[in-house]
Parts: C-alpha cells; structure tokens; sequence
C-alpha cells in the first residue's frame, strides 16, 4: 500500500494504482479522454495532468504514472498531488485549446452532440475562445462497414478505438497513422472491421468521429427515454439500456455489468433495434381457404380453441429462442390442463436429458469464473458466433494469463491462440483417454473449464445419444483429480436466451409427452393435431404435415409462414419477461415501448386462449402469474443471482457409459448475424451478413 | 385658494385648454392608421409568423439539430431527422410548429446555430381553421422563400447589437 496526498487530504492506496485512480479513490474528478479503465493505458490526450509534490516539477499525466513514481517528502512526508491548483487549471486549459484546434465546430450535426466527452469537458475545463485562426486541417473520412460512420476531422486520437479493437475484440483492423498533423485513424485499407464487437468503439470514442450508421442523425440522446433490459440475442443476457422515443425503439446500448457483459454488447444485440420495427405480426390471422387471412383476436382465439378442444391430449408445444420463462409456464400450463406434456424448449434430438440435475445444462464456471480458469477446452463451440461475450471473456482470460487453450470441433477464427485437437467425438473419447498432451494438461489443471456447444450437444441426425455422450465426457474432463474442491469446470454454452429458463421450468417433455423432433414427426404423421409454436421458427416447417399449428410470436417468420392460425405478441422490448441465461442468472427485461397495433404480450395471449378453451389458467395478471411460478421455482425469484449446479452431480454425470462412435461437432450458429427472427427482420443485420459472407464489398 | 377657483370658473380656462387641445389633435398627424392598406412601424425584432430559411444558392439552412425542439418551452416544434438521400447531409424529415401551441418566446431562432428558423415580420396569418395553424415544413419553407428579403433586412440591423 501507498500512502499519497490528494488535494491535501491523504489516502491510502494500492502498490499498483495510477495517480489517477488514487484521485478517484480520494473522490477528486480528473478529465480524461484516451484513459478507460479496460484498455491499456495511452497517455496521449494529456487531459488528466495534474501537480506533483515528489516527482517532476512539470505537470504530470495521471492516468500514465504509478503512485510508487512519487517520492516522500526529506522528512517521509507523504507525496501529494493536486487536482485543483491553478497549474492544473492552466495545462487543462491549454490542453483544451489544442485539442479544439483541429476539432471542427460542427455539434449541431454530431450525433455524439449532447453525449460528447469533449464538449462536456470543454464547456467544464476549457475556455471560452480560441487563439487559433488559422485553417483547421481536414481528414478525409474512412470506410469502416456498414456499423460504423467516422467523421475524421472530429478525431482527437486518443487511439481508444485502436486499442479496443487489438486489445479486445482481437483484430488489428484500425490503427494510426502518421505523425503529428498528419496522424489519421485507419482501417488501413477501406475494408469493413470483421469483429463482432466492433459497435463498441461507438460508445468508446469520446468525440462524434466514430458514430452509428444506422442511428445517424435519428435522435437526440436528450429526447431519449432509457429503460434498463436485458439482452436475449444469445443466451449470455448482456445488460442493455434501450432508449426509445415514443412507441420506436431508437437504439440500444450496453449497460455495465461487471459478471456478464463488463461493458461491452456484440453488434448483434446492438443494431437488431431496426428488426423490432419491420415484419411484424401486428393483428391476430387465420387461415381461410389456404390463405393467410386478418382476423379478430376473438376470431382467431375461437379458432383455435376449437381446434384444441376437438384435439384432446394431442397438442404440442415447442417454444422457440428468445421465449421468456413467463410465457413457457404459461403455456405449460395450458397444455397440463388438457392433459398433454408434450412441451419443448431444445433444440431438434438435444442430449440434454429431462432426468439430468440442473448442473448438467449450466455454464456452471460463471462468465466471470473463466478469468479463475487455468485451462480451457472448447467443445463443438465457436463462442465468437454463439456467445460473443464470453469470447471476449476468454480472450480477455488469455492475455493475462496465457493459458492453454484447446478446441475440439469447427476450427475458427477464435482471436486467440488455441490448440486444435480435431473435429469430431472420436478425438473427445481419444481425450477422455489420456490420450494426447493436452489430456495431461487437463488433468493437471486445478480449474480446467470445458466448454459444451449446443452443436456438440444437438446432433439431429444421430439422435439423442450422441449429445447425452458428449455431456458425459466432458463432465468427465471437467472433474479430474486435481481440481479444486469448489471448482465446477463443466460449462454448457447455450446459444438461445429461452433454453435455461425453459428447462428451469421443466419447459420438456413429461407425462408422456415427446421431444420436439418427435412432436414435428408425429405431427407428420397426423398423430398430433395441434401444435403450438411459441416463437419457434428454427425448426423444420415443412416436416409438421397436416397439424393445426398456431403461431404466437412477433415477427413474420418461418413459423408464420407454416401457421394455421397467428396470435401477435410482443418482443423482449415490449415485454416484462424473465430469462435465464447459460450461467444460470435470473433476469428480467423490462418493458421500453408498446407492441404495436393489436399485439399483446405472450403469457396474455395464452391466458386468454385458455379461457377460450374453457380452462382458465389461475392468474389474472403478470404478477400472479409470477407468484405462481415463484411458489413452484423458488430460484427464479432470486432476480440477478445464479443459484449454482452440484459439482458432485457434474462428477456423477461423467460415469455414465459411452456407447457414441463417432459424431460431428458443428457449431448451431451458421450465420451470427442471422440467427433469430428479429436479426432476420433487420436490414441492417442483412447488410453485415452480406459483408461476412463476402457477398458485397465495400460499397463507398 | 378658493379665489382661484373662481377666477379660473368665470374665465373658463379648462374650457379653452381643451378646446385648444383638441384644436392640436384635429390639426396635428393622425396616430389612427386605416390599418389592412396602411401599417404601422415593425421592430426589426419583431417576433411574428415562423420562417425557415435557404442560403443564397437554394439549399436548406435547417440542419436537423433539433435545438430549437428542446429549447421550445411550449413544446411546439416536433422534428424527424435522417440523412438526406441524394447526399446523406443530416436534414429534417419532418419539421411541424404548432403554432396554436407557439407562444412567440422567440427561443427558437436564438437557438439555431445557422439562423434558420426564423420569426419574421409577418404577424398577419390568421386562418380559419385550426388546422392551417399546424405548420408544416413546406409551409415554413414556403415562409421563408416569401419573407426572405424581410428577414435578411431585419436580420442586418440588429446584428450590430448581438
């Protein structure tokens, strides 16, 4: 610990902290633009200079220099240092002036105006004129893809973009060039940034030269209103500010939260914002005479009532990626009360077994537990796709630690340095073996993490087994010999916000009910009459023959298309809905505008089906119905905690026999930015799918 | 005291002022003017009907800020923005006054940074249904094109004192 002065008052600090955090520690405020608390320190803006009394007699840039930089007093005064004086006045001054020099005068048509560091810190630091009259130097703009829009002259190159994009979206795409006047940001060759982070150097830059180009010029940060979320793109529930202004939703933003998404959002969760507004379900439709027909809520309710009370039992339910736990009791529920318990939440023959503990479907480490990692093994994953967060959590793990890295499954582009064993189970079992070196790298780790992919997990076309297999071998590698005793290294990275809760809620088969793959074959086969799709658009539509299939979801998707009968509901920003992410961390999303025209909220669509029907589900409102589920499920009542899986239960679930060959590990998500109905409604989503598949080129 | 009085009764002195003041008024200028052919004198900052305003070569001075929409204390002025499409300069999609709802503060061209919206001379707009006081972005255009001449002039002489 270090013992320093500020502005007079003393405090005591850590070896390791800069003359900038012990001011924050002693609540003193220090401006500052190319300093950010997660990437490598620059010190180029020189904003942060402040007065020294044991060190330099020159200003000096807090973010860049350690408080054991300070020497004591003759007689082991503390050191001190002032944020107030009026040589701190003066260099922030100075360095204003600078900056602004080439800082065009153009707010009223930033779209950072209003949100800009430096016209904060301007207005707060600097002073009223220039003595600059001179010509400002002009920066030709760059092309950076279809997310970013830069404006040049306004970089005041604080390199933070630089940064993030190396450090850790781990691509060195941007970079600066040239010197003094002549420095430019650039993605050196007009190419889009293929990170799929790379909207985060939007909120990064603390002036208007990178800014969103699906927002341009769209709204005012100040006739904005913010709801706080939660993200359900993936199943790693990124906190997320969704600003709206009247009934649209204009953008959204991430929110900092330390245990998942520390403070960054994949481009997906970002820019899906323009999918909420278009193919939307906004009025009930029944099918009449093979067409697609708009309905009255009361039609379309007595329609499908009818179907289900002439189906008895026959009734299916699967429900799709971005279902909230509230609708899938709900419809649970409904289902129970005419005797049916053919309810799923998996994806097509997933080995996840209705019979395993809850530990068997959790990513059990925590997101944040992959920074206590020592080795790490990837199964059937590609979590840059599936879970982009996490990715950069592991990447994040990685650079500090360097620790040993193996993937089994699709050899991708990962943004660090991984071992790759192979492709499919074979060489799992050759692992599970001892065979090969990393093999005894796991068996030494005290916390090896071993990461399950849904594709690893999910094998259509070889049945349930495969999947069941490949969790117990893994559980296996996650509990060798030396592993810590609270250590739970099994982790199965779900790529769908709907999959925990569901399976939370026993959203799967049961009282003789069958999985969806067997429910879409029997519905086939014209064994089942009426199959209720809860926003289920992932699954083979052309395979359900002749069932009466309701679709209750918001957008016109696969789902729509197949349905006998549409019931609009509301997305995740409409919506106050639980989800459950793969750790196992209740959240709730919280409702930022209205669904539009006669769209309603999901579990009030199945509650007034279930009038309908003549059985009335027993609540009345949301927050009955959360009573209810919180009697039957106490955990999901504890909103942002995770209550952990037995490590013991993942050690039991290795023992089981292998009886799997060979199976094929593919990772689910084909195409990142198309993977739910609502990316698949953005056109914005479509232009970078374009760009990823090398179907367009830079178009400027 | 009271002599006054009756020297002042018996001479009839208010009687004379006023038939004198009178006399002034009949024969001196007129202040009455016969107002819709004649009118009087304008401030410069007069605060009248809204305008807004091209540069000289045609092209829009509005740059979609929406400034004036968050200073407007009345809440009239409603904004849509979005890049134009020929060139993807920031315009407004959208620029409504309420002029029902305007209480001619005259904040808005205070706040504009490129003196685009305007409250010009003209204070003669008086409709017949409230609908035409809905103005619209065509119509306050409309405005400008018309009083431009006006605007510039008042604009001019009171730049000496801004």
């Amino acid at each position: 610990m270090a013992n320093l002065k500020v502005d007079g008052q003393l405090i005591e600090v850590p070896d390791h902290y800069t003359l900038m955090q012990a001011a924050e520690a002693a609540g003193a405020e220090i401006p500052r633009f190319c300093y950010h608390e997660r990437l490598s320190v620059a010190g180029n803006c020189r904003m942060c200079l402040v007065e020294v009394k044991g060190g330099p007699p020159k200003p000096q840039a807090s973010c860049a220099m350690s408080v054991k930089d300070l020497r004591p007093g003759p007689n082991g005064e503390p050191p001190e240092m002032f944020t107030n004086t009026p040589m701190v006045k003066k260099a922030r001054e100075g360095v204003m002036e600078f900056l602004l020099i080439n800082h065009p005068l153009d707010c009223p048509i930033c779209d950072q105006g209003g949100e800009c560091d430096l016209q904060d810190q301007a207005m707060a630091y600097g002073v009223s004129g220039s003595r600059f009259a001179e010509n400002k130097r002009a920066v030709e703009d760059k092309y950076m893809g279809p997310l970013i829009k830069t404006v040049m002259n306004r970089c005041i190159h604080c390199t933070r973009c630089v940064r993030f994009t190396t450090e850790v979206a781990g691509i060195s795409e941007l970079g600066l060039l040239g010197r003094g006047e002549d420095a430019e940001i650039t993605p050196y060759l007009e190419r889009a940034l293929t990170s799929e982070l790379q909207g985060n150097v939007i909120d990064l830059c603390p002036v208007g030269a990178l800014t969103s180009k699906p927002y341009a010029f769209n709204a005012r940060p100040w006739e904005l209103t913010k709801t706080e979320s939660i993200d359900v793109m993936d199943a790693v529930g990124s906190a997320i500010r969704v600003d709206s202004r009247g009934r649209e939703v204009m953008r959204i933003l991430p929110r900092i939260n330390e245990a998942i998404n520390e403070e960054w959002i994949s481009d997906k969760t970002r820019f899906i914002w323009d999918g909420l507004k278009s193919q939307r379900l906004d009025r009930p439709y029944v099918r009449k005479s093979g067409k697609l027909q708009a309905a009255t809520w009361e039609e379309a309710l007595a329609a499908v009532s009818t179907k289900v009370k002439k189906a008895g039992n026959k009734v299916g339910a699967i429900a799709g990626d971005l279902a909230a736990v509230e609708e899938m009791y709900a419809l649970k529920g409904l289902l129970a009360s005419i005797g049916s318990g053919m309810t799923d939440v998996r994806p097509a023959m997933s080995g996840i077994d209705p019979s395993m503990p809850r530990s068997a479907y959790l990513f059990n480490p925590t997101i944040a537990g992959i920074e206590q990692a020592d080795a790490i093994l990837i199964i059937g994953a590609n979590p840059r796709k599936e879970a982009s967060l996490i990715n950069a959590r592991i990447r994040k793990t990685w650079r500090a630690t360097n620790l040993p890295i193996a993937v089994i499954g699709e050899q991708a582009d990962l943004t660090y340095a991984y071992e790759y064993l192979g492709s499919g189970f074979e060489t799992l079992t050759d692992l599970a073996d001892g065979k090969g070196a990393f093999a005894e790298t796991l068996k030494n780790a005290k916390r090896p993490l071993v990461i399950v992919g849904e594709g690893a997990v999910s094998h259509a076309e070889l049945g349930k087994q495969a999947g069941r297999d490949t969790i117990a071998l893994a559980a296996k590698l996650a509990t060798g010999a030396n592993v810590e005793g609270d250590w739970n290294g099994f982790a199965l990275l779900h790529n769908a916000a709907s999959r925990v809760g569901g399976l939370d809620i026993g959203f799967v088969p049961h009282d003789g009910g069958v999985c969806s793959a067997d429910q879409i074959a029997l519905a086939g086969k014209g064994e089942l009459d009426v199959l209720f799709l809860l926003g289920a658009d992932e699954y083979d539509m052309s395979a359900m023959g002749k069932a009466f299939v309701v679709y209750i979801g918001s957008h016109g998707d696969k789902g729509a298309h197949r349905a006998d009968v549409i019931l609009p509901a509301a997305t995740y920003t409409e919506k106050s809905g639980t989800y459950v992410n793969t750790e196992g961390r209740v959240q709730v999303t919280t409702r930022a505008v209205f669904p539009p025209g006669d769209a309603r909220e999901d579990w009030a669509i199945i509650r007034a089906l279930s009038g309908a029907i003549g059985k009335p589900l027993p609540y009345n409102s949301l927050a009955q119905l959360r009573a209810s589920l919180y009697a039957e499920f106490p955990h999901l009542a504890h909103i942002d905690e995770i209550t952990p899986g037995s490590a013991a239960e993942v050690a039991k679930l290795g023992k089981a026999a292998i009886k799997t060959k060979s199976a094929p590990f593919v990772s689910p998500v084909t195409d990142f930015y198309l993977s739910n109905p609502i990316a698949r409604a953005s056109a914005t989503m479509a232009e970078c799918a374009q760009m990823a598949a090398g179907l367009r080129q830079a178009a400027e | 005291m009271r002599a006054g009085q009756l020297i002042n009764k018996l001479l009839l002195t208010e009687f004379v002022t006023a038939f004198f003041l009178a006399m002034r008024y009949f024969f001196g200028a007129k202040p009455t003017i016969n107002y819709p052919f004649e009118k009087g004198a304008v401030s410069p900052r007069f605060r009248g009907e809204h305008a807004l305003r091209r540069y000289p070569n045609g092209e829009e001075r509005c740059i979609a800020c929406k400034l004036c929409e968050a200073i407007c204390p009345a809440q009239a002025i409603t904004i849509e923005a979005g890049p134009r499409q020929n060139d993807g300069t920031r315009r407004t999609v959208r620029y409504d006054i309420d002029m029902v709802k305007c209480i001619y503060c005259g904040f808005c061209q205070e706040a504009c940074p490129v003196d685009a919206i305007v409250e010009g001379p003209n204070f003669e707009f008086a409709t017949e249904t409230r609908e035409e006081l809905y103005f619209s972005k065509e119509k306050l255009l409309a405005n400008g094109d018309r009083w431009e001449r006006e605007i510039a002039a008042n604009l001019a002489a009171d730049a000496p004192y801004r």
